[in-house]
């Protein structure tokens, strides 16, 4: 009888196994998973003993009087919320890349004709295959330095990798941004990816700061095991080819466009 | 789960009232505010509590979520639940905290100790009239080694735990609150009690043996 896997049980238990009906048909014939499953049961069951302090009835109250003078006089309207000014920062930050990559389009790249060729699209394009470009390259160094990590087994040292995790946590939210975009672009080759990519760095970023050399191993067996190293290079190179495709060729050389600028 | 559970109705008619309390507070009534505060508070402090293990940093999270929560009012729609929204502005800024108090501890020579439960008496734990020393030892131990499994999952981990296991939180809200997948949410659950299961088996299966010496006599 194949039993079931811990994580199984335990996504049974938190009722969130995606084939519940299942697990329980095998729990009711399966003594030794019924077993298992009282094992995580009794775990749990521990960690429900901690107490949670109550923090007074009339806990609200306090609350509000904390707060109340902080206030402002009304709530922000969505329109204000949007228009402010963190919010405005960021805005800034994305219209000046556009405005960035838009004028290293009409610098370097003109067509025959001499005409811009980079409509919006294309610019459109053209950031969001850099963009991800940048973080899959960068993404790609990261998983080969882990790759290549050499921490000596024998010494039993732990390997502080509290930094890998700060990188990790960087990389992650910009991942998961880009993972949106290209769901919703329908770029499910991308998607996959970087779904795979994601939860590496999940598993990074949720270590523990320090690590032993065969958790480390794990890690690096991991990346190998599941291809994610050659999938990223293989969708970054694909991105290289895109970016060539929607960059058209320089048709002058700098003298003839200071001659035409002339004129 | 402990989560406590209303009827479908009760829940039915506080969303109904909070509503008109996030209209009214829009509309300028700043005292329809504190209803929607003194209602919810509590919960809010249960998960940051939860979250953080820690009550100066559970009230600072539970005014903080408020604050936010008002200042973001006009953000909320309608049709939401303000207690859920409110819930998510909490655990978001609880993730912060942690963050920080993280980056606090590491500068710190000694680790800070902010073991409230270690305050509590520890009888607490022991149901029985009559403890053993036995059993007394052992749910000391026990407690401690549970606050140290605790502190030693990830912030997304300890996150996705309490949501889940302690909170009754749908997996999607707990993805909302991560900035994940579902799937990775469900997976962050997994390898949360995984850890956790790794750190105190031990100690529960040696509580089993506890609880069998402190009542046979």
């Amino acid at each position: 009888m194949k039993h079931m896997t811990e994580e199984e049980l335990i996504g049974y238990k938190e009722g969130v196994a995606a084939q519940r009906a299942v697990i329980a048909q095998h729990l009711a014939d399966c003594e030794e998973c019924r077993a298992e499953l009282e094992r995580i049961e009794a775990v749990l069951a521990a960690l429900d003993t901690l107490s949670v302090p109550s923090p007074g009835d009339d806990y609200g109250r306090h609350v509000w009087q904390q707060i109340a003078p902080r206030l402002p006089e009304r709530p922000a309207r969505w329109w204000q919320e949007r228009f402010a000014p963190k919010r405005l920062g960021t805005l800034a930050a994305v219209v000046a890349l556009l405005v960035v990559a838009f004028l290293v389009g009409r610098i370097t790249k003109h067509d025959r004709s001499g005409n811009d060729v980079a409509t919006k699209e294309q610019i459109r394009e053209r950031v969001l295959v850099v963009a991800v470009g940048d973080h899959l390259s960068r993404s790609e160094m990261f998983l080969v330095e882990i790759s290549n990590a050499q921490p000596n087994p024998s010494s039993g040292k732990l390997v502080n990798i509290s930094a890998e995790q700060r990188r990790a946590e960087d990389l992650l939210e910009e991942n998961q941004l880009y993972r949106q975009t290209a769901l919703q672009e329908g770029d499910r080759v991308m998607a996959s990816t970087l779904d795979e990519l994601e939860r590496f760095l999940l598993d990074i970023a949720n270590s523990p700061d320090e690590i032993t050399p065969a958790q480390l191993e794990r890690i690096r067996q991991k990346i190998k095991a599941r291809g994610i190293l050659f999938k990223v290079r293989v969708v970054g190179k694909e991105l290289q080819e895109r970016q060539k495709a929607t960059t058209p060729a320089p048709a002058q050389n700098d003298s003839t466009r200071i001659e035409r600028n002339k004129a | 789960m402990i989560r406590m559970q209303p009827s479908v109705e009760n829940t039915q008619a506080i969303a109904d009232s909070d509503a008109v309390a996030v209209e009214r507070t829009l509309a300028g009534d700043r005292d329809a505010f504190r209803v929607l505060v003194e209602r919810h508070s509590h919960n809010v402090f249960r998960l940051a509590y939860r979250m953080t293990r820690n009550r100066p940093d559970a009230e600072e999270i539970v005014q903080e979520a408020f604050l936010r929560a008002y200042q973001k009012l006009g953000k909320f729609e309608a049709r939401a639940n303000f207690g859920t929204w409110v819930y998510r502005i909490a655990a978001n800024y609880a993730i912060d905290r942690m963050r920080q108090r993280k980056k606090e501890e590491a500068r710190k020579v000694e680790p800070a100790i902010h073991d409230e439960a270690a305050e509590n008496d520890p009888v607490s734990l022991v149901h029985d009239a009559a403890p053993t020393p036995e059993r007394l030892a052992h749910n000391i131990e026990l407690r401690k080694q549970m606050e140290t499994a605790l502190a030693t999952l990830s912030h997304s981990e300890r996150t996705a735990f309490v949501m889940r296991h302690w909170e009754g939180c749908a997996i999607e809200e707990i993805a909302q609150v991560l900035k994940s997948s579902s799937g990775a949410a469900k997976n962050t659950v997994f390898r949360a009690v995984q850890k956790l299961r790794l750190a105190l088996q031990p100690f529960v299966g040696r509580g089993t043996q506890a609880r069998a010496m402190g009542t046979e006599s």
